[in-house]
């Protein structure tokens, strides 16, 4: 986490007041509001909420890849300074895969069953770079190499079913490198896999992202991966930022109860509790999008909520230095 | 995966076995005697039971279903009471015929169902959605007789544009007449064969349309429909590389089972457009009793929809890596 190293380099993609709707039969209703994010090249964001707060779908937006029935209502999504929001839809093709890579949840599901895992790299450096069948081969190897991929050569003629968990999402990191991305966006990356397998693999993304000088965007649930990898922190509820600050100072002084509650939430091996009791759960669960409350929206689930939270949304600002939260009780340091 | 066909070729001995038996008993069951209807009206009894003792048709079941099988594995499948030949002569002249219809007309049925269900499902809730599942309804209502005679009507008795009835060239000789400079040939047995292969395919096609729409609207909403958008690929490519090879999958099962449709569809299609194949024989062979002859013809007719099933069977295997064969 060298923060030093790419803190004076321009972000390679900044987002500001990306809101995303959701339109069905209960009407249009927002599930990203307000969104913003800064990354430069070597840096890692982490965005960090439960299921359900809309760090998929800021993900997904990134890549110009939301569901049908989500889009961009408002906001600005800036790639190297060029608007993705105002783009036509072949320079968004060319920058997927080429600039900005994703790397999904599931790697069984996201890899096409019916094609080898060889063909389904070598097919997105074919798309971009414009070589031939054995050039292509070749990055598609060098690429499971660079991923630590035991056997590679036979494992690129094995089709994804054939292959361990770990070593799919191995295939999944590799189909998103091969074309040397700048910006890498990895939605729960190790949530599928074995606990043992987590470790590996995070360790493999941090690694590759250092060498590569990739931006990171990691979403996660888990505040243990966060403090693995992140240098800084946003932490979405309900679909907006609640608290915003590098990993340090985040740790040190979580302001929003929110991220006092995911903290008190993971697990710690203490001798002599069970797993269950050692993990303090917040208590209720996050409100649905179409039915948020007029204030604060974690304020229903909050211990310290006073009436102006279930009165007025609060805003995100400042609290401390380059620390940004947005809740009513705490006063500026 | 060669075991395994051999495997699978094996099994169709018992099949074929189980299948012979139970046509003979249907045929026990049917009333009508051929020894009846071979010297009219106007015969004694004493004619006919000597008629009836000379074609063995006076033996107990089980003596005549021993005698067929025994004559069977020597690849003797009787003789027609009718027309004085081996039936299995009698099929072979005629069997090239309906396979080339069948196999034309399921080639068909993929084409147009497939074109269709890819169209429809890319605009899904479209004009030309409803458009083509309105085609596709009305192509699994309407029986394959009243297809026929309306196609006719419409493209030869109408527009004059192509032949009502019969066969040109078979297909094979008509490609090779093709190749050494004689396309007319090629382009009459094309002429003769697209009707009623039409007619035959159109619910077919219908079937696998909707099967293909529907299968097509689901694979796209998986997460490697996403993954290969991630990676930058168009459309197209996103649609046929990537959805349409795995939404083939349960329509390749269905194509299987269609191909037994055809051939039964065949029997009335032949009739209409007096396609000389196995189609038209049955139906005569039917009516005369021509117990013999009906019952190679159902033989045949289960040894072609298995063989085709197991051709299917293994194509699966092909196009599924995840489908282990044994």
């Amino acid at each position: 986490m060298a923060a030093e190293q790419h803190s004076d380099s321009p972000p390679v993609i900044a987002v500001s007041d990306l809101t995303v709707e959701i339109r069905s039969d209960r009407g249009s209703y927002p599930v990203v509001a307000d969104m913003a994010l800064a990354v430069r090249p070597g840096e890692t964001l982490c965005i960090v909420g439960e299921s359900g707060c809309g760090k998929s779908m800021t993900a997904l937006s990134l890549l110009r890849l939301l569901p049908e029935a989500a889009r961009v209502t408002r906001g600005e999504i800036l790639i190297d300074g060029e608007d993705l929001l105002a783009m036509n839809e072949h320079r968004v093709e060319d920058l997927r895969g080429e600039r900005i890579a994703m790397i999904f949840q599931e790697p069984l599901t996201a890899l096409n069953p019916v094609l080898t895992i060889g063909e389904q790299i070598a097919e997105s450096v074919r798309q971009h770079r414009k070589v031939g069948h054995r050039a292509a081969m070749q990055r598609t190897l060098e690429t499971l190499q660079l991923v630590q991929m035991p056997d590679a050569a036979r494992r690129a003629r094995q089709f994804p079913h054939e292959l361990s968990g770990g070593m799919r999402q191995r295939a999944m990191i590799a189909l998103a490198l091969a074309c040397d991305p700048r910006i890498l966006v990895a939605d729960e990356p190790t949530t599928a896999l074995d606990v043992t397998i987590q470790a590996q693999i995070l360790g493999l993304i941090e690694d590759l992202q250092q060498r590569l000088g990739t931006a990171l965007i990691l979403i996660t649930h888990d505040l243990g991966v966060v403090a693995e990898v992140a240098d800084r922190v946003v932490v979405m509820y309900a679909g907006r930022r609640v608290e915003e600050a590098s990993v340090y100072e985040l740790f040190d002084h979580p302001i929003h109860p929110y991220t006092l509650g995911l903290m008190g939430a993971i697990p710690r091996s203490v001798p002599g509790r069970s797993a269950a009791e050692r993990l303090t759960d917040i208590a209720g669960t996050v409100p649905p999008p179409w039915d948020l409350p007029v204030g604060c929206a974690f304020a229903p689930r909050c211990p310290g909520a006073s009436a102006r939270c279930f009165a007025e949304r609060p805003p995100f600002e400042e609290k401390r230095p380059g620390h940004f939260a947005a809740c009513w009780e705490h006063v500026h340091d | 995966m060669l075991a395994y066909a051999i495997r699978r070729l094996l099994l169709l001995v018992p099949m074929a076995a189980g299948m012979v038996i139970v046509t003979f008993a249907l045929l026990l069951m049917v009333p009508g005697d051929p020894a009846h209807v071979l010297l009219g009206p106007e015969a004694t009894p004493d004619m006919i039971a000597n008629l009836r003792a000379s074609l063995g048709l006076d033996n107990p079941w089980y003596v005549r279903l021993w005698d067929y099988f025994a004559h069977l594995l020597q690849g003797d499948m009787g003789r027609s009471i009718f027309q004085n030949a081996p039936v299995s002569q009698i099929i072979a002249g005629r069997l090239g015929a309906t396979i080339e219809l069948a196999v034309v007309a399921l080639l068909l049925a993929t084409l147009i169902g497939m074109t269709l269900g890819v169209i429809a499902a890319m605009r899904q809730g479209s004009l030309i959605d409803t458009a083509t599942m309105l085609l596709a309804q009305l192509g699994v209502s309407m029986p394959v007789y009243w297809m026929g005679l309306l196609l006719m009507l419409g493209f030869s008795v109408q527009l004059n544009w192509l032949p009502a009835i019969g066969r040109g060239a078979p297909l094979l000789d008509a490609f090779g007449a093709a190749l050494t400079g004689r396309p007319q040939v090629l382009a009459d047995s094309l002429m003769h064969i697209l009707l009623p292969a039409l007619a035959l395919a159109a619910y077919s096609a219908a079937v696998i349309s909707r099967l293909v729409r529907t299968s097509m609207l689901e694979v796209l909403r998986e997460d490697f429909i996403r993954t290969a958008y991630a990676k930058g690929l168009r459309r197209p490519r996103v649609v046929i590389r990537h959805a349409l090879r795995n939404a083939l999958l349960p329509v390749l099962s269905v194509i299987g089972m269609q191909f037994g449709i055809l051939l039964g569809g065949a029997v009335l299609v032949e009739q209409i457009f007096a396609w000389p194949g196995l189609g038209q024989l049955t139906i005569g062979a039917i009516s005369q009793r021509d117990l013999p002859l009906v019952q190679g013809i159902t033989l045949t007719f289960a040894l072609t929809f298995a063989i085709i099933n197991l051709i299917v069977d293994l194509l699966y295997a092909v196009v599924d890596p995840r489908v282990r064969l044994g």
